[in-house]
């Protein structure tokens, strides 16, 4: 289906926000993922099912300042 | 209080503004401000907030300067090496501007000071370089009420955010917990373009006048990405999440969390 990923139209064959993580080969540790602006709990990921068109954020953490 | 002929001249291109004026600078001139960190970020936002003629500003660090802090933690120059950063910062914001009020804090922000430090400043920001001391000042000033300005850098890459209690996102909406120790990488480890801890760190400074002056629409709700690479920057919505486990409804977290012990102990 086609998605929205970090602001880049992509098409993939998924259907939960996992399938995508692991499509990426992201750790789920690593990365807080928006769905439409909604948060998804870290044990959410696994059921959370996406839909065409839908938009995604990831967003890793940037822990630097020094 | 009322400006002498000097200050009137110092802070003219201020006063001119008419969303600033006179009263604004006054404004600025009795805010303190409270920075974490006298590095990469916090060098540039105390650098312009000094300049700026902030009444107060804090300046909590723990480490000397290193020959290494050099590139981009502009505060602190070549004979400074050795030296308390807080102290070597307090001297150039103060030789910029004497108007200013610089207090230091030769000691790292913990869960025992954090509250008690925070308390004292009007609006406060992130310098700081790891995960635990970014969520303590996230969960700190919730707890205090106080607007925090966050900010992140690495390689090549900056992130901000501004944070009002209670009305916006807090940075637990987005990340839950700190993420396992050692798995990201530090600007130490990693590396990190000077001049991006520069463009972050004024936009931070930035987001401080703004919420003194109470001017313009702050960057709440919204999570802005910089990627030197591109010259490009991104605005991620963000809401405040509803199971926020600090600032949610059936919030769990109230008081301070020492994620640095386990390391302690390891010690
Ligand atoms: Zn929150």
């Amino acid at each position: 289906m086609q998605l929205t990923i970090n602001g880049k139209v992509e098409n993939l064959d998924v259907s939960t926000v996992m399938d995508v993580l692991k499509a990426k080969d992201i750790d789920p540790q690593l990365v807080a993922v928006e769905v439409n602006t909604d948060m998804i709990d870290q044990e959410n990921l696994g059921v959370t099912s996406l839909k065409e068109n839908d938009k995604l954020e990831f967003l890793f953490f940037m822990g630097g300042g020094a | 209080m009322s400006f002498t002929e000097d200050q009137i001249t110092r802070y003219s291109r201020h006063i001119l503004l008419p969303e600033v004026g006179g009263k604004g600078q006054k404004k600025l001139s009795q805010a303190k401000v409270f920075v974490v960190g006298a590095g990469g970020l916090g060098c540039p936002v105390a650098y312009y907030l000094g300049a700026a003629g902030i009444g107060t500003i804090g300046l909590i660090d723990s480490d000397v300067v290193d020959l290494s802090n050099l590139q981009r933690q502009i505060l602190h120059h070549t004979p400074d090496i050795g030296r308390p950063k807080a102290i070597s910062a307090k001297e150039k914001i103060q030789a910029l501007n004497p108007d200013v009020q610089v207090n230091t804090y030769e000691e790292r922000l913990t869960t025992k000071n954090a509250r008690e430090l925070i308390s004292q400043y009007d609006v406060v920001i992130d310098g700081v370089d790891n995960f635990p001391a970014k969520f303590l000042i996230n969960d700190a000033c919730y707890l205090e009420n106080k607007p925090l300005v966050h900010g992140g850098i690495l390689k090549f890459d900056g992130r901000v955010m501004t944070i009002v209690p209670n009305e916006s996102a807090c940075y637990r909406c987005i990340f839950k917990n700190p993420p396992p120790p050692g798995v990201v990488p530090t600007c130490q480890e990693a590396g990190i373009i000077g001049v991006v801890a520069g463009i972050i760190g004024t936009i931070q400074a930035t987001e401080a006048v703004k919420l003194i002056l109470k001017i313009g629409q702050p960057l709440t709700n919204r999570l802005l990405d910089f990627d030197a690479r591109t010259t490009a920057f991104r605005e991620i919505r963000v809401k405040r999440n509803p199971s926020c486990t600090l600032c949610g409804p059936n919030a769990s977290i109230t008081e301070l969390i020492d994620y640095d012990e386990p390391e302690a102990c390891a010690l």
